[in-house]
């Protein structure tokens, strides 16, 4: 009889939404575990850090790891992963591109810490010392893992075999890759579990798609209504449609909202926020500076709106440590 | 020599955690730290965002509780921008955050706090899962608890957007109305979930409360906690998880406060503690005088239970039923044992059902109608729901663009922070003796803070 294959879900700074991901396969995730044996997955068994140390290296056939990079355990956690691991799949958005919490990178740790510790109302002791990484000699506290200086994506930390996309991805992506490993297929290096082409063409919304949108001012979501039918761009509202690797079945729009690029750039881009920059370019309607100048300043958080799931992974969002 | 145990990862809970725990030269607990190694910085990251986008920003701190954050901060919204959402746009939030606790819930009773009840305890570590308790209950039951949560998350991918982020909350509404055929679809699936609501309270009593093993625990005081508790309540103090007053009762079970969630601040305080992210929250009135139980100190606690013990009841018939069948068994009100959190916990998913039928058949639901534009420059909002983990308060501050400024975020386990560390150190001492440890002993160990339900990357954002 041959040996079951192996797998692991590890989560790094993550949200559980990518574990729900696994979780949402429902039935499915019953046939895993009969023809795979999960050896590691925090969220769902009782293995600790010291049963997978005890593994040899390479044993594990495929790894899938959420969560941006964020702290020194992390780093400490997905290197001994890679060694136990034929293959590491960096599973979700904030492993693929940092996420929303590379947001961070427009500040320092320092910030982040000092804002959640002093700054926002309701401390009790806006002077109270930040949490300790290192207690140091002779205190009882244990140490805490620490802040890196930069949330970084999963590939800047360790070598990542393939990537599934999305915020989160979906449960038939999830069930397809897991099924893969576990009939020995195991991805090709750089593979990406997602459509190579932008979410517009498989939006419900694409035949009312102009072939050039003039957009004379940006919207804002809260003070309009706007056609449930119709493509959000020639209505003034900003949708990362354009832009974005499609493979959500365009969810977001089901709903009536537009796209925020969850899924990353498409095949052709390296830079999701550079290509969202000249989509917006391309669609501004004015010709002299004024005019464009105004059309910018309508755009209400340009950085959050471009980046909002790729700083980290971005040239120009990776933090004060680049 | 003096001897330190590590339980590294904690499991079966959302978010990082480890326990650490020192043994005297005796091999008796000196002290025990439950930390929290992780820590994202949402409320400065938010800063210089788009009001607007906060109920779909803020709720990728937690994607097991998503909803929670997108309906608190869909209503922080409407407060920042003083409307108020249509008649419809109101049920379908409610409806769509219900659901959303019904399904929560079952994933800790199946996957999460419920294999330490359903799976036997002298279970080894590797069959204490959902696999385990597939086993242990028959598969029928198993795949029918999965195919609810299942149906219900479609359910609200329908409504939302995504069976996980719900992207539709707006100020003063929602951004989609719900059409005839999917009130169809609402109203079979809140059905479902009744009939399954109903069949899971006697599995509970079978399954749970007749195990001798686990019925022990739950009267053990190695369990029990003496603590203020906390809830969101409705015009005649029963729970509501969408909206209301939030309450809080003293361990007598007397009324200590109640109050606007916009006046928190004038009833809660934060701290921050040494070796871990989470910080701590209590009463600003008593003050926090560390790890300790009783009327004294200002620890407080969230979530089922504690919802349950801050109400004067239940909003439907058939939870009421079972919310005095509690009662009646512990024999006093409030009740103080965190493993009954497992059991408040299915009377709130017996409510939720029955609440998703009522919102389900009410005739706005239908109304497309469903959104009110803001009239006011925005400047100061605060929004509030109970998250299936406990009271969940979003604040926003912003300038007249409504570019954020300030963000403040109460999230449910940080309530429960104090009380989680004394549950987890209590139970250590009490069970490790003389130096011996085992993988049961440390178990029951975990047990103290997995009935919370604690989701760690809420804790700390």
């Amino acid at each position: 009889m041959s040996r079951k294959p192996k797998i692991a879900f590890y989560w790094c700074a993550g949200c559980g939404g990518c574990e729900e991901s696994v979780i949402d396969m429902a039935e499915e995730l019953l046939s895993v575990a009969e023809k795979a044996d999960i050896v590691f997955w925090p969220i769902a068994l009782d293995t600790r850090f010291e049963d997978v140390e005890a593994l040899n290296d390479g044993d594990i056939d495929a790894t899938f790891i959420n969560g941006a990079i964020r702290l020194d355990e992390h780093v400490r956690v997905v290197q001994m992963l890679r060694r136990k691991s034929k293959r590491i799949i960096a599973h979700g958005t904030c492993a693929h591109l940092g996420g929303i919490i590379g947001l961070a990178n427009l500040f320092d740790s320092r910030q982040l810490l000092e804002c959640a510790c002093r700054q926002v109302p309701g401390m009790d002791d806006p002077s109270a010392p930040l949490p300790e990484t290192d207690p140091g000699d002779g205190q009882e506290g244990p140490t805490l893992a620490a802040l890196l200086p930069e949330v970084k994506p999963l590939d800047r930390v360790v070598a990542v075999d393939a990537y599934i996309p999305g915020c989160p991805p979906t449960p038939e992506t999830m069930a397809q890759a897991i099924t893969d490993v576990i009939h020995g297929r195991l991805p090709e290096p750089g593979m990406v579990f997602a459509h190579r082409t932008a979410l517009c063409r498989q939006c419900p919304r694409l035949d009312s798609k102009p072939d050039k949108i003039e957009i004379t001012r940006f919207r804002r979501l809260y003070e309009t209504h706007w056609d449930p039918e119709v493509c959000f761009l020639p209505q003034g509202l900003l949708c990362m449609g354009p832009v974005t690797r499609g493979g959500c079945d365009a969810r977001c729009i089901r709903a009536n909202m537009p796209c925020r690029g969850c899924f990353g750039p498409t095949e052709r881009m390296n830079d999701f926020g550079s290509g969202a920059m000249a989509l917006i370019a391309s669609m501004m309607a004015g010709e002299d500076e004024a005019t464009l100048a105004r059309l910018v300043n309508s755009i209400a958080d340009p950085t959050g709106l471009i980046y909002r799931y790729s700083l980290a992974a971005s040239i120009l969002g990776q933090g004060p440590g680049r | 020599m003096t001897r330190r145990i590590r339980i590294d990862p904690v499991t079966r809970l959302e978010g990082h955690g480890r326990i650490d725990i020192r043994l005297d030269e005796a091999g008796n607990v000196n002290r025990s730290f439950f930390q929290v190694p992780e820590f994202k910085g949402f409320e400065k990251f938010c800063e210089g965002r788009a009001a607007e986008e906060m109920p779909t920003l803020t709720q990728k701190i937690c994607g097991v509780c998503p909803t929670a954050h997108h309906i608190a901060g869909v209503k922080a919204l409407d407060a920042l921008f003083a409307v108020d959402p249509p008649p419809a746009a109101r049920i379908i939030r409610e409806l769509m955050h219900t659901a959303f606790v019904f399904e929560d819930h079952l994933l800790h009773f199946f996957y999460l706090g419920g294999p330490d009840i359903l799976v036997n305890g002298d279970a080894r570590k590797f069959e204490r899962n959902v696999f385990g308790v597939l086993q242990a209950i028959g598969d029928a039951v198993g795949k029918r608890a999965i195919q609810i949560r299942k149906k219900v998350r479609a359910l609200n991918a329908l409504l939302g957007g995504s069976a996980l982020y719900p992207v539709c909350g707006l100020p003063g509404g929602v951004a989609k109305p719900v059409s005839r055929e999917t009130r169809t679809v609402v109203s079979e699936t809140a059905a479902e979930a009744l009939a399954f609501a109903r069949d899971l309270l006697p599995l509970f009593h079978e399954k749970g409360l007749k195990n001798k093993r686990f019925r022990n625990m739950t009267r053990s005081s190695v369990f029990s906690l003496l603590t203020y508790y906390m809830g969101l309540v409705d015009e005649e103090n029963r729970i509501n998880f969408y909206d209301g007053d939030l309450k809080i009762v003293a361990p007598d079970g007397k009324t200590f406060a109640r109050f606007p969630a916009e006046a928190y601040l004038e009833h809660l305080r934060e701290r921050v503690v040494q070796g871990s992210y989470m910080k701590i929250l209590y009463l600003k009135a008593l003050g926090w005088k560390g790890y300790r139980e009783g009327p004294e100190n200002g620890m407080y606690r969230v979530g089922p239970l504690a919802r349950l013990n801050a109400a004067a009841g239940m909003a439907t018939p058939l939870a009421q039923q079972e919310y005095e069948r509690l009662y009646h068994a512990v024999g006093q009100k409030p009740a103080h044992n965190t493993l009954l959190y497992h059991w408040a916990r299915l009377i709130e998913v017996l409510y939720a059902a029955e609440r998703m039928v009522e919102l389900a058949a009410r005739p706005e639901l239908t109304d497309p109608h469903v959104r009110n534009l803001p009239e006011q420059a925005p400047s100061s909002g605060v929004g509030v729901c109970e998250a299936p983990r406990g009271t969940l308060i979003h604040h926003y501050r912003t300038d007249d663009r409504a570019i954020v400024k300030q963000l403040n975020l109460v999230v449910a386990t940080q309530n429960n922070a104090g009380a989680i560390g004394l549950s987890v150190e209590k139970a250590a001492r009490a069970l490790i003796v003389k130096g011996e440890v085992n993988d049961t002993i440390l178990n029951m160990v975990e047990m103290a803070y997995r009935a919370y339900d604690p989701c760690l990357a809420c804790a700390t954002h």
